[in-house]
């Protein structure tokens, strides 16, 4: 899967370049064709004129059949382009469904009867098990099916699925228990309880996701596929009634030139209907999917991925998400008669054996700080370990009690060995708690000296992200397991919009359904078991990788990094595959007031010849003036396939802003570009 | 040139000046709270829905709604179809005029129940009094609240949260005539009249010439004036869109429009009933800037095209410019330039104006001859109606489509920020769009095959007079009108004809229910979504940027589609510069 990871290489992107080329030529069977409306008429159209060249070919009329042959040529590279930019972006998906095969492979299981280290087993394909099967799982092991861990501590490595090497703990208990089939066990061995069927499992279920990623289609696809269709149905309607009309002007209005030829009519049709975003719809879809799974992530529909341009509420977990995870020293705030350096000397000597993530943190603290603290702690030294009973830890050297904790336990500690509490200490704890951090005691022996201040690190760059999202019209909400006072100024240091304090499981679940109620749309992650029924209820649903398999089941999105924080970049994309969409189709429309302006008089000016006035683009003549048209309408689908592929650029901006935008680029620079570009190929066209 | 822009103006002021009360007294009409005129007629109401049957609190979802109002049509087509037939031997007829021809009678019907008022007779030489009154002039007040029921249906749609119904079609049509067109139209004609419009049963006169003439070998010594009840008609043809004249030279006719005065009111009463609607939907929606935005789109095209009209025919035709005959501004000439078919009493500012009230409207009414202004002012009651009556469009159908239109806009907007469409909070997914597109797809279609079906059958060929692409454009205009429900005629087309009275009828019709009927499913669906609230990742649907795309979107689903055919029609025959208007005298 390191396919997913990195991007495509020069060497891989020729071999995609060729693979699809050849794939594009047998992609011009009709029963493919068919498929798409708007290029089906381009179909239909190039065998037509090809007809119509033969029978030139046949009547030897030299002239015309070289401008019919040349309009066919170019209408079948029309053709070509579509198929090339869709094969292109089914390549990757491809080459990404292949990695993801191979990791799936046919394993004897073993089958237990009962969850126990020793118990009897017979050996049954891994196709063959079913969910609520146990299965015995040893070092050396490919997991046979996905299932969740009921016994045993194992070290996995998960990489196959990931793409992350660093081995992962999986046990039988906790929100540690999902095994994923396809992935292999390092070390140990575990009991595990299949939850999938065969051929249901998450491998399987990427491999389905980014293979049909070219066949179903979502629901503001299909909304603008009608659009398309019924701006084609009525183009051709157009140019077909064109014949008549024509034929009715130089029979009985004026007695004038000739009736317009069925080629022009073709080209003007195939030039009017929306080719570049008919040609490169398919493309654009798969890239979005592709794009994803390049985040990492996968998505279980491509539904899910539009929802989350949608999104207007994300509900994201403070722990991991907003904050590092972890408390961490801040400052340390000495008692009356000491100083600051003496508390951060004596915090650290209290913390060097500690290996919490808060001792840590303590000791770097003091680092930052006092650098020029560095005593070691002498041969004598005893480590005093937190216990729930004592809930304090320090260490006893040099003839003297170093303890830290939290402030009550450490009050009863100074009032046991006949120190004095001293009241300004209680004012400082307040304050520190108030702020939503937690205050740790230091003493030495029976003298307090000072408080530590452990605080939630708010992530770096988040604020700026949670402001970013403001502007796109998104509210964050931030949900924790904290008191209120605390959660109240995490969410004011991180700027989120609003928050749940002390939230459990059904909390969730209700706020997402009163969300709903007004109408939101909304996101969030989860892990755990119990974050199920809300992932469920929720409208994109990330899960971590390293969640529950009930979890995983419920989300419609797992991340493979197991980062929360990627909801927003999920966000971003769906956003942009909208855009992608929205803006070609804008361009797409906006170029057929230009390709009037090149073909109506180019075929008309027979029977009127006053009609010249509106060649405003002065092409040289009618043949070159349809022809550069027809190419021009061509060329332009190869030019936009790495915009359809990447997506159109997307900042955090308000509607406002990105509409006016994709406005000037899209709509004025669509109606703009193809008389620039038609007059460009015309004066080429007379050069040759 | 500069007054034709201030009588442009100061008509559009005038008319929204009036339309803003209009629109907040008729939210009191169809909102939940009724206004003054409901609580101070509320027993005439219930006695009309006792009388009738109607159970007035049930409402309807989007197919009962639709159900009943083919059915009220329906049986309104078939009513008028055989008082056609048989109004030879019906009373008030003094004339003695015969039945209508069964062709004739079928165009008409369509013509009339479907709001679009296309005359292939002289009202004067072929219906009777009865005809008139109980036939066309009912059917005139019908068609135009069945179009506005239509809008305030799809309005319902638009505003309500996750509810099936739309209101009930008899409440809504009984209203509409109640409490908006008959008031409306009584105040009307009673102005007309008090200008000189006549409102009688009396025959027509026969008045003895003061300087009898020769015409060929027959002495003329008398002429007839026809008369009848008028007034009445003229007011609910303006105020209702329809636009179909009690005599033949509609609006032209002294009897019809005898002032300027007349003429100011009358295109106010064809733009005033629009306006109104928009504002109604501003205020049922509870946001005026959206209604603002929808005539901001409007005003866009209308005000453009109409001074582009004035100014080309004010402009004089060349050919006769080449011979040395003055077209100048001066009093004498009623303001100068292309003077032929037009009224003098009005002048050409005021005859391009109404030309292009009544095409963007759907009335379709003349104070002149349309087929005789110069060919780019003849292209701009052309465009007028293939902008697919939008531009303030029918009475209720207009705002229908329009509302269809931003539909569209707000898909490509949506999509071009990264959204699931939405407009008003309601989600515009694929069944919405494939109801707009089901309703925007069958104009374009009936107008283009149409013609084309008209060019290559000898019947449909026959009917037209002129040579060069006049003949073409003759033809274009005759299905862009039937098509779009305008009724306006171009003139110089003999359209009586089997062919022409069945194609065109048909047109009427397909163009009519094809159109508006998605668009109640559209309504239907709409009002069974939820509110999606606003925030600044929406987009939002009032401002200059938004109103831009909508106009955008117009232009291009609606009007390019007939970019070629204009080209060889009214395009190529002002570059030529065929002074096709001299060719035939009429």
């Amino acid at each position: 899967m390191s396919v997913m990871k990195s991007h495509a290489t020069n060497g891989e992107w020729n071999r995609l370049a060729r693979d699809a080329l050849i794939d594009s030529l047998k992609k011009l069977m009709p029963q493919h064709q068919i498929r798409n409306p708007v290029m089906f008429v381009v179909y239909a159209g190039a065998w037509l004129v090809w007809a119509l060249w033969i029978r030139d070919l046949v009547d030897m009329r030299t002239a015309m059949s070289a401008f019919t042959g040349t309009v066919d040529a170019w209408l079948w590279l029309t053709l070509l382009f579509a198929s090339f930019s869709e094969s292109l972006a089914e390549g990757q998906g491809k080459a990404q469904a292949a990695s993801l095969r191979q990791a799936r492979q046919t394993v004897q299981a073993r089958r237990v009867q009962e969850a126990r280290a020793d118990a009897p087993y017979e050996s049954v394909p891994g196709t063959q098990l079913r969910p609520g099967d146990l299965v015995r799982v040893e070092a050396g092991d490919i997991i046979p099916s996905d299932g969740e861990a009921v016994l045993g501590v194992a070290s996995m490595d998960e990489s196959a699925i990931t793409g992350e090497s660093a081995p992962v703990i999986r046990e039988g208990s906790g929100d540690r228990t999902a095994v994923t089939g396809g992935t292999r066990i390092l070390s140990d061995w575990l009991v595990i309880r299949v939850t999938s069927a065969p051929g249901d499992t998450f491998l399987d279920r990427m491999i389905r996701m980014v293979e049909e990623a070219s066949r179903r289609k979502t629901p503001n696809e299909i909304a603008l596929g009608i659009l398309l269709v019924v701006l084609t149905l009525v183009f051709l309607v157009v140019t077909m009634t064109l014949y008549p009309y024509s034929w009715y002007a130089v029979h009985y209005a004026i007695h004038k030139g000739h009736v317009v030829g069925i080629t022009v009519l073709v080209a003007l049709l195939v030039c009017l209907i929306p080719t570049t975003i008919g040609a490169l719809l398919p493309a654009i879809g798969i890239a979005g999917i592709m794009r994803l799974m390049r985040a990492n992530v996968v998505a279980t529909s491509g539904r899910a991925i539009e929802a989350a341009g949608d999104v207007d509420v994300l509900l994201l977990d403070k722990t991991g998400t907003i904050t590092y995870g972890n408390r961490q020293a801040a400052e340390y705030h000495p008692a009356p008669g000491t100083t600051q350096e003496q508390v951060a000397a004596m915090a650290r000597l209290a913390s060097l054996a500690d290996e919490t993530p808060e001792g840590r943190s303590i000791v770097a603290l003091t680092q930052k700080r006092f650098p020029g603290q560095t005593q070691a702690l002498g041969a004598d030294a005893a480590l005093i370990t937190f216990t729930a009973q004592t809930r304090m830890s320090g260490v006893d050297a040099g003839g003297h009690r170093i303890r830290k904790g939290a402030p009550d336990a450490m009050r009863a500690w100074i009032g046991q060995h006949g120190g004095a509490w001293p009241q300004e200490l209680e004012i400082t704890i307040q304050r520190v708690a108030s702020r939503g951090a937690t205050p740790l005691v230091v003493c030495v022996d029976a003298a307090a000296l000072g408080v530590i201040e452990l605080k939630d690190i708010v992530k770096k760059g988040i604020r700026e992200r949670f402001a970013e999202l403001r502007r796109m019209g998104i509210r964050t909400v931030m949900v924790t397991g904290d008191n209120p006072l605390t959660a109240q100024a995490i969410a004011a240091e991180a700027g989120v919009d609003d928050f749940i304090a002390e939230a459990k499981p059904e909390e969730k679940l209700s706020r997402i359904r009163a969300f709903h109620d007004e109408g939101h749309m909304v996101a969030m992650t989860g892990d755990g078991t119990n974050d199920a029924p809300a992932l469920a209820q929720a409208d994109v649903a990330l899960c971590m990788a390293t969640g529950t398999q009930a979890a995983r089941e419920a989300a419609n999105m797992v991340d493979l990094d197991s980062n929360p924080t990627k909801i927003l970049e999920i966000v971003r994309i769906g956003k942009q595959l909208l855009m992608t969409r929205g803006s070609l189709t804008t361009f797409s429309v906006a170029n057929d007031v230009a390709k009037y302006f090149a073909i109506i008089p180019a075929a008309f000016v027979g029977t009127y010849p006053a009609l010249s006035a509106l060649n405003i683009m002065d092409l040289s003549s009618p043949r070159h003036a349809i022809l550069a048209a027809v190419i021009f309408n061509a060329v332009v689908i190869p030019f936009l396939i790495p915009l359809a592929l990447k997506g159109v650029r997307t900042r955090a901006a308000s509607a406002k802003s990105l509409l006016r935008r994709n406005i000037w680029i899209y709509g004025i620079g669509g109606l703009v570009t193809p008389f620039i570009g038609i007059k460009f190929i015309d004066l080429l066209l007379v050069w040759l | 040139m500069s007054a034709a822009v201030l009588l442009d103006l100061s008509l559009l002021i005038v008319v929204i000046a009036l339309g803003w009360p209009l629109g907040r007294y008729m939210a009191g009409v169809y909102g939940t709270e009724p206004g003054f005129a409901r609580r101070a007629l509320a027993p005439l109401e219930r006695g009309i829905y006792r009388l009738c049957g109607i159970h007035a609190a049930t409402e309807m979802d989007w197919k009962g709604y639709a159900v009943a109002l083919l059915l009220f049509n329906l049986a309104g087509a078939v009513f008028l179809y055989a008082l056609l037939l048989m109004q030879g031997h019906l009373p008030l007829n003094p004339q003695g005029l015969g039945g209508v021809r069964p062709g004739l009678a079928f165009n008409t019907a369509s013509s009339f129940v479907t709001n679009t008022n296309w005359q292939a007779y002289a009202g004067e030489t072929t219906m009777s009094y009865l005809s008139q009154m109980l036939g066309l002039g009912v059917q005139n007040f019908l068609s135009a609240a069945t179009g506005i029921v239509i809008v305030v249906a799809m309005i319902r749609g638009i505003v309500r949260t996750q509810r099936r119904e739309l209101g009930n079609f008899w409440v809504d049509m009984t209203r509409t005539v109640l409490y908006v067109l008959l008031p409306l139209s009584t105040v009307f004609a009673v102005i007309l009249m008090a200008q000189g419009v006549p409102q009688t049963l009396e025959p027509s006169v026969h008045a003895h010439l003061i300087a009898p003439f020769l015409s060929g070998k027959t002495a003329v010594t008398h002429q007839v004036i026809a008369l009848g009840p008028v007034a009445s008609q003229e007011a609910i043809k303006e105020l209702g869109n329809n636009g179909g004249g009690f005599f033949n030279a509609n609006s032209a006719h002294p009897f019809e429009n005898p002032t300027a005065l007349t003429n100011f009111l009358e295109m106010a009463a064809m733009l005033l009933l629009p306006t109104a609607l928009v504002f109604l939907f501003g205020r049922m929606a509870g946001d005026d800037r959206q209604a603002w935005a929808i005539l901001a789109v409007m005003l866009l095209f209308f005000i453009p095209l109409s001074l582009v009209s004035a100014h080309f025919d004010l402009a004089g035709n060349g050919a006769l410019r080449a011979l040395g005959i003055s077209q100048t501004h001066t009093r004498a000439l009623a303001g100068g330039g292309n003077m032929v078919g037009v009224e003098d009493r009005f002048g050409v500012g005021a005859s391009t104006l109404f030309g292009a009230v009544a095409t963007a409207t759907s009335t379709g009414a003349a104070n002149c001859a349309y087929d005789s202004f110069m060919p780019l002012s003849g292209l701009v009651n052309l465009f007028d109606m293939q902008l697919g009556e939008t531009i303030f469009g029918g009475v209720g159908s207009g705002l229908a489509t329009m509302l269809a239109l931003v539909v569209f806009a707000v898909f490509l907007g949506g999509l071009m920020i990264g959204r699931t469409p939405e407009y008003l909070g309601k989600k515009i997914e694929s069944f919405e769009i494939k109801m707009a597109s089901l309703s925007i797809l069958v104009m374009p279609l009936l107008v283009l095959i149409g013609t084309g079906l008209a060019v290559v059958t000898a019947a449909g060929r026959a009917a037209v007079f002129n040579p060069g692409p006049h003949g073409f454009s003759e033809i274009l205009y005759a299905f862009t009108s039937a098509a779009n429900n305008n009724g306006s005629a171009f003139g110089g087309l003999n359209a009586d004809s089997p062919f022409y009275n069945v194609t065109l009828g048909l047109c009427m019709l397909i163009g009519r229910y094809w159109t508006y009927l998605p668009l109640l499913a559209l309504a239907g669906s709409l009002a069974r979504k939820p509110r999606i609230p606003a925030s600044s990742g929406t987009l939002a649907t009032h401002t200059p940027l938004f109103i831009g795309l909508v106009a955008g979107v117009v232009l291009l689903v609606g009007a390019l589609n007939f970019v070629p055919a204009l080209s060889l029609g009214p395009v190529a025959e002002q570059l030529m510069r065929l002074p096709s208007s001299l060719m035939v005298v009429h």
